[in-house]
């Protein structure tokens, strides 16, 4: 084979590289960086305000006056945990049973299909939930649900919007937990049914057993995004720092009462700053859940690979 | 003689593979019966008949027929449970339910009604013991199934078969996963449950079929070449594709 | 026996409907969408922009909001892809050992948890520092924020999944790991980085939490990047509630846009993706 004589190589292909893995570490940095710019932001701020108040009065506080600089976070704490925990009660149960169903009980390209569906209506935008549900759950609620309550509504309070909150989180809970039974190996199943379990008995006992950990993680993220949920929320709930009185009443939420606000910052001193404290709380407790849930998911993969090997 | 298990012309196709073609054997009673060939050539499928674990594979098709102490396990309507409850299972490799050693066992037990926590005892004890397994785990029964080693785990879902009181044990190569310690132990528990048991082993491992085997079932490519009593079909293979699969020419 | 069969029989009834609850509610979504915003749309509510009694009922169009949201999701999803790219290429283990890797990944999580309104606070905040007001470049910002850790998510994912013995074989070769990078990762991961860049997009297309401060609302077609801007998702969260039919109707309008945008680019990105995982070495 005839030797070629070594062209001279391209210019500068070294300095090249070099620049590329700086351009990649730059770039990591940058995007870390953020996160803390973020918290920094929101922390700077938001210490304009607690520099007068003390944050255990502001938490609980129910007194909301802007224009006298009061900022009680009580009642939108409380509408936070009041919408996002009724949208949880009804959307776990619901997501579960579907994904146990899609998952187990539906055969072939039947369960690449439903997953699909499911996925592309994950990316409906909310303000879009927020509309179809200010068309028909807003007058459904008004007339319809709460009078059989005995109660008057205007339709925009807690209930709808933990209603629409839950449709939301289907999608995101659903998703990860059909992934996590597909996970479970098919001999474990076998080796339930192979003693004479019914499927049902294989999917209860064993199924879900082995998959538990991820199904909690699924949960957990889907907490974190209800609670996050700024749009469809702010739409629905009312958007009165006010404890709600009846799941009927209307309320607020931390990001939907960041929303609604808009406009109105500027004006008031220390407004935006308790604006800001909000935002911060928002992010830290979110965070928190998606923490979390990583936690549990790392775990539950270590030892699911551990079980099967 | 009377065997337990017969198949008459099975055929098996997956998709558009025709994975079984015109299978008979017969498995009699308290013996151990090998189904040996090349891997791929459908013993597991087979297995997988005795015990209907067949249906849950996608796009299946069978035909001919699978009698079970005289009644065909194919007809529909019958009890799938009940034939599963008959059949235990040991696969290649171990699969120990997501629960502690204590539950793998009495699972079984408790999915078909037995709640008495002293008899669930003592039968966990039982078959503990049965399979060799109760002086190493009796303390720590609590444990999950994943902390004991491969070999200890194959002999806990042995346990976990016999705990259902099955007439047959079917066996899909249930050493290849192990050490040459913890095989030996399996097949020396395979050959004291004959007494009890009818047993019917899928191997490609022809030192341990020609070691246990009573009678043996050479498959090749889903169509059986030749079978017979153990002692003549080792010593004087009669087609020329056992020869060569014996004399390691052919497949594995 | 039969009580584990009814139990059965009852978990079956409740999973049917629990899945005919889930469906339901998510195609009775796009059902409302399309009946209500498909009497809303002519020619002349998508190419022009409202006019001066628009909210009083007068005539004009949602132009402002399609080329506001245009501008700022194309502009947002190109400058989010220069980062997402560089940073998954470097969490690919020939650029970064575990733990920084492990860091970063860590980081990119809690980022892509953060609700999207907390990026337009921030980029509210940091560009009235700055001193300009709601504008299209703070509105990029925000999107960019929002979009950057879902697109490095999934081209992460896509990376991490080329076969390692097709790198090996380039440096064998004698390429370099930043070469081996751009002519077999990125080629490999092709359809994925795809895939990741249009999942961004049509997330950063449909979020009115992070535009809501930063881009403002205008009626005109903004000319500079100082400019507000109107996009479609902040049309339908302020106008859905006005007490005018017709300005109702143009939310309708907006929104029918949006979601057929929306789902079109969840498809193509699906087909696309099928269609070049063709040329892809398994």
């Amino acid at each position: 084979m005839p030797t070629s004589t070594e062209k001279a190589p391209p210019p500068f292909r070294h300095a090249k590289a070099v620049l590329f893995r700086r351009a990649l570490q730059l770039a990591a940095f940058v995007v870390c960086a953020f996160l803390f710019v973020v918290v920094a932001v929101l922390t700077y701020k938001a210490a304009f305000l607690l520099r007068h108040e003390s944050l255990p009065d502001i938490l609980f506080s129910s007194e909301w006056n802007p224009m006298r600089g009061r900022f009680g976070f009580f009642p939108i704490i409380l509408g936070s945990i009041y919408v996002t925990g009724l949208a949880m009660l009804l959307a776990v149960p619901v997501s579960i049973l579907s994904s146990i169903y899609i998952a187990e009980y539906v055969r072939g390209y039947g369960k690449h299909v439903l997953k699909s569906f499911i996925d592309v209506l994950a990316g409906i935008p909310s303000v879009v939930y927020g509309m179809c549900a200010i068309l028909v759950l807003v007058p459904w609620v008004r007339d319809g649900v709460a009078p059989l309550f005995g109660v008057s509504s205007t339709g925009f309070c807690v209930f709808s919007a933990a209603l629409v909150l839950a449709v939301m989180v289907f999608p995101i809970i659903i998703s990860v937990c059909v992934d996590v039974f597909q996970a479970v190996p098919q001999e474990t199943r076998e080796a339930s049914l192979a003693v004479g379990a019914t499927k049902w008995q294989t999917t209860k006992l064993v199924v879900l057993r082995a998959a538990l950990p991820g199904v909690f993680s699924a949960v957990l993220l889907g907490l974190g995004r209800a609670f996050g949920e700024t749009i469809a929320v702010a739409m629905l709930v009312g958007n009165l720092p006010r404890v709600p009185r009846s799941l009927f009443d209307a309320g607020a939420t931390l990001p939907s009462i960041i929303a609604s606000t808009y406009g109105e910052m500027m004006s008031v001193p220390r407004y935006d700053s308790a604006m800001m404290l909000l935002a911060l709380i928002l992010i830290l407790v979110v965070l928190l859940f998606n923490y979390l849930a990583r936690l549990i998911k790392r775990n539950f993969e270590k030892t699911q690979l551990g079980e099967g090997a | 003689m009377n065997p337990q298990i017969i198949t008459r012309d099975l055929n098996v196709w997956i998709g558009k593979h025709h994975i079984l073609k015109d299978v008979n054997v017969s498995a009699p009673r308290r013996k151990i019966t090998v189904i040996m060939g090349p891997s791929g050539c459908g013993k597991t499928t087979l297995l997988k008949c005795f015990n209907r674990l067949i249906d849950l594979t996608e796009s299946v098709k069978i035909s001919g027929k699978v009698i079970v102490d005289g009644e065909d396990i194919f007809t529909p309507g019958v009890d799938v449970i009940a034939i599963r409850k008959k059949m235990g299972l040991l696969s290649q490799k171990p699969y120990p339910l997501p629960m502690s050693i204590y539950n793998n066992v009495a699972y079984g037990l408790r999915i078909h009604g037995t709640r008495d926590r002293s008899t669930l005892d003592d039968k966990v004890k039982h078959y503990l013991e049965a399979v060799g397994l109760w002086e190493e785990v009796n303390h720590r029964l609590k444990e999950p199934a994943t902390a004991l080693s491969i070999g200890q785990q194959q002999r806990l879902c042995l346990a976990r078969g016999l705990a259902v009181e099955p007439e047959v044990i079917l066996c899909d190569e249930p050493t290849s996963a192990l050490d040459p310690v913890a095989a030996k132990k399996i097949e020396g528990l395979l050959v004291k449950l004959k007494a009890d048991y009818t047993i019917i082993l899928v191997t490609h491992v022809l030192r341990q079929a020609k070691k246990i085997a009573d009678n043996v079932n050479f498959i090749y490519f889903g169509e059986i070449v030749e079978q017979g009593p153990a002692e003549g079909f080792f010593a004087h293979p009669r087609e020329r594709l056992t020869q060569e699969y014996l004399y390691g020419d052919v497949g594995y | 026996m039969s009580r584990g069969r009814t139990q059965e029989a009852v978990f079956r009834v409740l999973m049917l409907l629990s899945l005919a609850v889930v469906t339901v509610s998510l195609v009775g979504i796009v059902a409302v969408v399309l009946v209500k915003g498909a009497p809303a749309l002519s020619v002349e509510m998508l190419t022009r922009t409202p006019t001066a009694g628009y909210y009083m009922g007068g005539g004009g169009g949602i132009l402002n909001a399609i080329v506001g949201s245009l501008l700022l999701a194309v502009s947002a999803t190109v400058l989010a892809f220069f980062f997402s790219i560089a940073v998954a290429t470097y969490l690919q283990p020939e650029f970064s050992s575990s733990r920084p890797a492990n860091a970063v990944r860590t980081v990119l999580d809690l980022l892509w948890g953060i609700p999207s309104i907390v990026y337009g606070v921030i980029c509210f905040v940091i560009m009235a520092f700055v001193g300009i007001g709601t504008s299209l470049l703070a509105g990029i910002a925000a999107l960019t924020l929002l979009e950057i850790p879902i697109m490095t998510r999934v081209m992460d994912e896509s990376m991490s999944t080329v076969i390692p013995e097709l790198k090996v074989s380039a440096h064998v070769l004698g390429s370099n790991p930043a070469e081996t990078a751009v002519n077999v990762v990125w080629k490999q991961a092709g359809p994925g980085i795809l895939s990741a860049v249009l999942l961004a997009f049509g997330r950063g297309i449909g979020d009115a939490a992070s535009i809501l401060f930063t881009a403002g609302f205008t009626d005109f077609i903004p000319r500079s990047l100082l400019d507000s801007a109107a996009a479609l998702p902040t049309m339908i969260f302020f106008l859905s509630t006005s007490p005018m039919p017709e300005v109702r109707g143009r939310a309708y309008a907006a929104a029918f846009v949006l979601l057929v945008l929306v789902l079109v680019v969840s498809v193509v990105s699906r087909l696309l993706t099928k269609r070049l995982s063709r040329y892809v070495v398994k």
